[in-house]
């Protein structure tokens, strides 16, 4: 099946869609195991099922819709009381969450269909709920479709058979036809139409000028009686249509049909109209949207024009579909995009053209006047990027409650207790940072359950609940977001992880570390204090990974920990990678702009010479750095100059600069890949004049002078 | 008016005889003869057969020559019934 731009277009938004749908099935399934008895959140989770399941079908995929029909229904028997949630099933129907999942992203990477593995993991999983479609198949209403049932009723139909020519040639008699329809049911009526034959001289002895009308009783499927006429059919015009006395019994079949997104589904699966029916009416339909250049003709109109099947049953049909139409609406109010901001942001432009217009106004021919515009157009222009900004964030909660499930299903593998807290979910962040900062945290959470908390046992033996607890917990501080990863567990292990660290030569032996700095070490490459590798983590690669993660976002890692008592480790990530609020400074010609979350305040240098680049804070040593110097800015140091002070991790530095310039909404540009390697600057970005200003990574730049302080101090003493 | 014709078709009255039938028929009216045609004989019987029965009575009405049918055999009958045809 060959996709075009459209197609792919949509099928991506089917992809999206669907991943929250799976999610909030997932949420839905781990909270009814704690609650069983939501009755809120059984009809979400069965709304999620269903939408997702229409969904499949309006992409005719076709496995998808049979998969999640059977987690359907096993949720339809939930929904209706009939079945009652147990561990056991959600432990089935977790899986099917993961299976469904891994489909939709085979489709995201262009897949259609399952691959063998796949289909056969659907095919075990779905044996797996089996036993549930026993206990709640009674009550089951979507499934059985008319003509599926276990006996099949007897229902009339109406052949009109109108052969072609040639038939009695190709050694087809119409005879034989309606001999064998005979075997298939019992034929009511026949109307043999004899109005094609020409007069006798010109008439064809071998040519076939009879019709037929044949009214035929059978239990056959619609497409069983058009089997009959395989071999005539492409000369001929057969055509078989529900007998007028069942319509009401069709219409009735089709308002108690499972909703459906297609007509022609819903028609195919009444019985009324066959695939083949079916497949010809829609060639008809492209055919004539192409030849006529218009918009196609509705499917149903094309059914009743070849008479194929009766108004009645298309109006039936078409009901069925508007009805399930509306109810999706309803199921998927997924606004990516909070509409109030949305709103606010076209008020914004709104008020910017306005504003914008006045500032034109011939008439605006004092000075003042027009000033008062202009300012009025950059305050605008200023709200107008905040808002456009806010749409890419996202609340951080649907991230965090992901692990919901990774904590579950860790637990049962590892046979821990540990109860997951999510505190801040409210806090927001950049779309693009939520992705990204997912899978580090997941090795987090995951490191956490394995490493740090320890079994039940062993928290008993040391007097603490049997129960463990894992924080997630999120929060914004300083134009940044924090989030932490913190556990009850054991804490980290101070000798073990120094002694570690000498095993893999990371540090010299004797080495004199402080705590902090020993701790850190878990983020280096290759470091795993695991004993045993388990097949969750400790296998060397992961805390490095995270931390460069981190790093790679302009965030920083720290950790936290008390032997016996847990562990924090905790992220810190600015809100959003494309815009900063900055301190534009001066040293000399060259401009640099401070991060100004980083920025605690700004003092004058005191006069005077200064020993060890130290000056003295309102009775604190604070140390700081000589932007000239380390830059190597030709020229002399202004006269009075300058010292802005920033924070990183707790530490305070001060930056000398000559001069302090103010703030500036920052557009960062990256430096690209010849500079990747530089440290010390995170960024460019271009000034009201044009001019460039590199932004300062206040993190690299206060290690790397302490890393050259430590050389300096070391120097003298080896 | 003579009394009808006999007209006697054998065997068979299927696509492999229409033509000679037809022809033979078409020139039985033609002389201005009524028909009866006797399908007694008939062993296997078609679509083909049928609408050649069908052609001559309406042919012998539009000429004015009544065309009956006498003593059908049981293959006649039986595609009579699958038709309905009334002849």
């Amino acid at each position: 099946m060959a996709l075009d731009d459209d197609m792919r277009e949509a099928l991506d938004m089917f992809v999206t869609e669907a991943r929250d749908l799976v999610q909030g099935l997932e949420e839905g399934l781990l909270e009814l195991e704690d609650q069983p008895s939501g009755g809120e959140t059984v009809n979400a989770v069965f709304r999620a099922a269903h939408t997702l399941k229409g969904s499949s079908g309006l992409f005719g995929l076709q496995h998808l819709v049979a998969f999640t029909h059977v987690v359907e229904t096993v949720l339809g028997s939930v929904r209706e009381g009939t079945l009652d949630v147990t561990p056991g099933l959600v432990s089935a129907l977790l899986p099917c969450t993961d299976h469904i999942s891994a489909m939709i992203e085979g489709l995201a990477r262009g897949q259609l269909e399952p691959d063998a593995a796949q289909a056969a993991d659907g095919a075990r999983l779905l044996s797996g709920l089996e036993p549930y479609l026993m206990d709640g198949g009674a009550m089951t209403p979507t499934a059985s479709a008319p003509g599926t049932d276990a006996e099949p009723q007897e229902r009339a139909w109406r052949l009109e058979l109108h052969f072609g020519e040639d038939c009695l040639r190709n050694g087809m008699d119409p005879l034989s036809f309606l001999r064998y329809l005979s075997t298939l049911g019992t034929v009511t009526d026949v109307v043999t139409v004899t109005d094609r034959l020409p007069d006798a001289a010109d008439m064809d002895p071998e040519s076939c000028y009879f019709s037929f009308e044949v009214d035929l009783v059978t239990a056959a499927p619609k497409s069983e009686i058009e089997a009959v006429f395989d071999f005539v059919r492409d000369d001929s015009d057969i055509r078989i249509t529900p007998a007028d006395s069942q319509l009401d019994t069709y219409v009735r079949a089709i308002r108690a049909m499972p909703e459906n997104d297609r007509i022609g589904d819903v028609l195919v699966t009444s019985g009324a109209v066959t695939e083949l029916e079916m497949a010809e009416a829609l060639r008809i339909q492209q055919e004539r949207a192409v030849r006529e250049g218009t918009q196609p003709v509705p499917i149903g109109e094309i059914l009743i024009e070849q008479g194929i099947v009766q108004r009645a049953i298309v109006d039936a049909a078409l009901n069925r579909q508007r009805r399930t139409s509306e109810t999706r609406s309803q199921d998927t109010r997924t606004i990516r995009i909070d509409a109030a901001r949305l709103d606010k942001l076209i008020d914004l432009v709104g008020e910017l053209v306005i504003a914008q217009s006045s500032t034109g106004m011939p008439n605006s021919s004092a000075t003042d006047t027009s000033a008062e515009a202009q300012s009025e157009v950059m305050r605008l222009v200023d709200e107008v990027r905040h808002s456009a900004l806010s749409l890419r964030m996202v609340p951080i909660g649907t991230t965090l409650r992901r692990f919901e499930r990774v904590v579950r299903d860790v637990c049962m593998e590892l046979g821990k207790e540990v109860s997951l807290v999510i505190t801040g979910g409210d806090a927001e962040m950049d779309k693009a940072l939520v992705e990204r900062i997912s899978d580090p945290l997941l090795h987090l959470v995951r490191n956490s359950l394995d490493h740090g908390i320890e079994p039940a046992g062993e928290r008993r033996k040391h007097g603490k609940a049997q129960q463990g607890t894992l924080r997630l917990n999120a929060y914004h501080d300083a134009g940044n977001i924090v989030i932490e990863v913190a556990d009850d567990g054991r804490g980290l292990d101070r000798d073990r992880i120094l002694a570690k660290a000498v095993e893999r030569e990371l540090v010299a032996p004797g080495t004199a570390l402080t705590d902090s700095e020993i701790y850190n070490l878990i983020f280096e490459p290759g470091f795993s204090t695991a004993e045993t590798v388990s097949n969750l983590s400790g296998r060397g690669v992961g805390m490095d990974v995270v931390k460069r993660n981190v790093t790679a976002l302009r965030g920083s890692i720290e950790v936290e920990t008390t032997r016996g008592i847990g562990t924090t480790i905790r992220i810190r990530l600015p809100l959003t990678l494309a815009i900063i609020d900055g301190f534009l400074v001066g040293v000399g010609s060259s401009s640099f702009i401070v991060p100004l979350d980083r920025v605690t305040e700004c003092v004058e240098l005191p006069p005077g010479p200064l020993v060890r680049d130290c000056m003295n804070l309102r009775g604190e040593v604070l140390p700081f750095i000589r932007l000239r110097q380390i830059f190597g800015i030709p020229g002399h140091a202004a006269r009075r100059q300058n010292v802005v002070i920033v924070e990183q991790s707790g530490q305070r530095t001060g930056l000398v600069v000559d001069s302090l310039l103010g703030e500036l909404q920052t557009v960062i540009k990256p430096l690209g890949i010849l500079f990747s390697r530089v440290k010390c600057i995170s960024g460019s970005t271009i000034l009201g004049n044009g001019e460039i200003a590199l932004i300062l990574d206040v993190g690299s730049l206060i290690a790397d002078h302490s890393d050259r302080e430590l050389l300096r101090q070391a120097v003298p003493v080896g | 008016m003579t009394a009808p014709r006999r007209f006697v078709v054998d065997e068979e009255l299927t696509i492999v005889t229409a033509a000679d039938h037809r022809e033979r028929l078409l020139a039985s009216l033609g002389d201005g003869n009524a028909l009866r045609i006797d399908l007694s004989g008939v062993g296997d019987v078609d679509t083909a057969g049928l609408q050649v029965l069908v052609m001559a009575r309406a042919e012998g009405f539009r000429l004015g020559l009544p065309v009956e049918f006498a003593e059908p055999s049981a293959a006649v009958t039986e595609a009579l019934a699958l038709t309905r045809l009334e002849l």
